[in-house]
């Protein structure tokens, strides 16, 4: 069984690259294209792709936002760019480290084409980048190349304009939230912000940076004026009203979980007993909501 | 006793089976508890402590790098226990925890702390007793990658507060009556198998070695710790506090050799 697999394994490996089938994708605002990820954990069956990821078409140039789980879904993403347009891909603009969002840059690796992130992703990418590698592999597409790290060339450290011709986006580089290099991105033509996963849209929000400056960033993030919001999972909705829900529950989150270290209730009893009623509200709370209670209690210990 | 591995010693169980079952240890998982055992109380054989120990760990983890468990005290037959141990079957590393009760302490106390675990596990407590018996008890637990999690979910936060300890008293205490208390230690107790690709290297393992808990001068608890401890290490413990209160006082050294000191007042009261 094992050696089988070996030759299965060196048989698939010398396959040349094969050009990807274009990804499905929805234009939600004129110029702004959308493949919506599902709301599952990335899973060989879905081949990572569980990410909202998408671009937005100028009059000169192409801005990628996210780059997919997978080298396979970032040339799917490219592959869905050339049926609309010739014009050329000149950014890559990442939303947060997390790999479900930039597995794919390097299929976008380009002379013409700059890779735009917050000023902390590089740090916060290599030191994990090894265990996400690790882990993809297990969703990875048969034949489907390693991902790799490209080097950041635009470091976004407070805001930045990028210009498409004739269509400003308008990048900003968040505090601690999410995760510490949560950058999001506004379409001033259209009022489209991509939020990265700054917002989780009925799947349960993962906390991977603060809870408390996810909490003031959104009241930040809520005077944005834009009209439609791309979430970084979950559907496209009105701005700033779909982001009621996840803000409502982070709030919940932080005083209960408040209140119980009050009480002296440790860690492992605070799990099930915080915001348990919201069970059937989320998608994938079996999965997210020990995760997100477990990084919210240990840091709210040290308020 | 010295419990902690050779370096060597622990790569030998690093290249060990891993664990399949959750019903019952494999013979591999035995094995493994065998050398575990041998390694840390050579020569003796613990006998399953029945109705005086219970762990307590999640099935499954929220967080490979910080899940909580807890060793509590049954029904010692007028036996008392005068040292509690930690073991990750599967780490790396897998003695996590060791805990001497001191003249001051409350031992009904038990165990509590936050640890890693890197791959799915059989965990151990053991209890050594005045009257010379070893105990034992285990429990399976789902979790993995804890020990090479990118740690520091904000860097800039923890460097700010890094060193700092908190403790966390109960809002009444009575003199006379135990007080089970938390302690928090801000350090990131890096395990040495975090990977920099920026550095193209390992960050140095550096964490918390050896805690000790001292009240009115006389010791609390004589704690004995290693990579398995979360970052920011959490340490609960129990004493009793004296009428006309006193003061707690906690030494805690790091593998780098740094000592970090601290004491807090502990108001008497009604008794």
């Amino acid at each position: 069984m094992r050696s089988g697999l070996l030759l299965l394994a060196c048989l698939l490996l010398p396959l040349p690259v094969r050009a990807a089938d274009p990804l499905p994708v929805t234009e939600v605002a004129p110029g702004v294209f959308l493949h919506q990820g599902r709301q599952e954990d990335a899973t060989a069956a879905n081949g990572g792709d569980i990410a909202n990821i998408g671009f937005i078409v100028g009059g000169a140039a192409v801005a990628v936002i996210d780059s997919g789980g997978s080298m396979v879904l970032g040339r799917g993403l490219l592959a869905a760019i050339r049926q609309r347009t010739d014009l050329p891909v000149r950014y890559v603009i990442n939303t947060h480290m997390h790999p479900d969002h930039v597995l794919g840059n390097a299929a976008f690796r380009d002379p013409g084409t700059s890779l735009v992130a917050h000023g902390r992703l590089p740090a916060a990418l290599a030191a994990r980048f090894d265990t996400y590698r690790a882990r993809q592999a297990d969703s990875r597409t048969a034949g489907d190349e390693v991902p790799a790290v490209l080097p950041v060339d635009i470091a976004v450290t407070d805001s930045r304009d990028l210009d498409l011709g004739g269509r400003v986006l308008r990048l900003t580089a968040w505090p601690t939230a999410h995760t510490n290099n949560d950058l999001t991105v506004l379409d001033t033509a259209t009022g489209t912000l991509w939020t990265g996963d700054l917002l989780f849209r009925d799947r349960h929000p993962s906390l991977d940076g603060s809870l408390l400056g996810w909490l003031r960033v959104m009241d930040d993030l809520a005077a944005v004026p834009a009209r439609t919001v791309v979430p970084g999972h979950g559907p496209p909705g009105p701005w700033p009203a779909a982001l009621e829900p996840q803000r409502t529950y982070l709030r919940t989150v932080a005083e209960e979980v408040r209140t119980l270290q009050r009480r002296g209730v440790g860690l492992a009893e605070a799990v099930p007993r915080t915001a348990a009623e919201t069970k059937t509200r989320w998608l994938l709370f079996e999965t997210y909501h020990p995760q997100l209670i477990t990084a919210a209690y240990a840091e709210l210990e040290w308020e | 006793m010295k419990t902690m591995l050779s370096p060597a010693a622990a790569l030998l169980l690093v290249s060990s089976l891993p664990a399949a079952a959750q019903e019952g240890p494999t013979p591999a998982d035995q094995e493994r508890w065998q050398a575990v055992v041998e390694m840390s109380f050579p020569g003796r054989t613990p006998e399953p402590a029945g109705a005086a120990l219970s762990l307590q760990a999640p099935a499954r983890a929220g967080d490979a790098a910080l899940v909580p468990v807890g060793v509590q005290l049954g029904d010692l037959g007028g036996d008392r226990v005068i040292r509690l141990h930690l073991f990750i079957d599967d780490n790396p590393v897998p003695r996590a925890y060791s805990l001497t009760f001191g003249p001051a302490a409350d031992p009904a106390g038990g165990l509590e702390t936050r640890v890693r675990v890197n791959e799915y596990t059989w965990m151990h407590a053991v209890a050594e007793t005045a009257s010379g018996r070893l105990l034992q008890t285990a429990t399976f637990i789902k979790a993995s990658g804890g020990c090479s999690a990118p740690a520091l979910k904000d860097p800039e936060a923890a460097r700010a507060r890094a060193g700092r300890m908190k403790l966390n008293l109960p809002a009444e205490i009575h003199p006379g009556r135990p007080v089970r208390a938390q302690l928090l230690i801000s350090h990131p107790n890096a395990t040495g198998m975090q990977f920099d690709q920026i550095g193209r290297t390992y960050i140095p393992a550096d964490y918390v070695r050896q805690v000790s808990i001292r009240y009115n001068g006389r010791s609390v608890a004589e704690v004995e710790t290693d990579i398995a401890l979360s970052e920011d290490p959490s340490l609960h413990f129990a004493f009793v506090p004296d009428a006309a209160g006193g003061t707690l006082e906690v030494d805690a050294h790091d593998s780098e050799g740094k000592v970090y000191r601290q004491s807090w007042p502990v108001p008497g009261g009604p008794s």
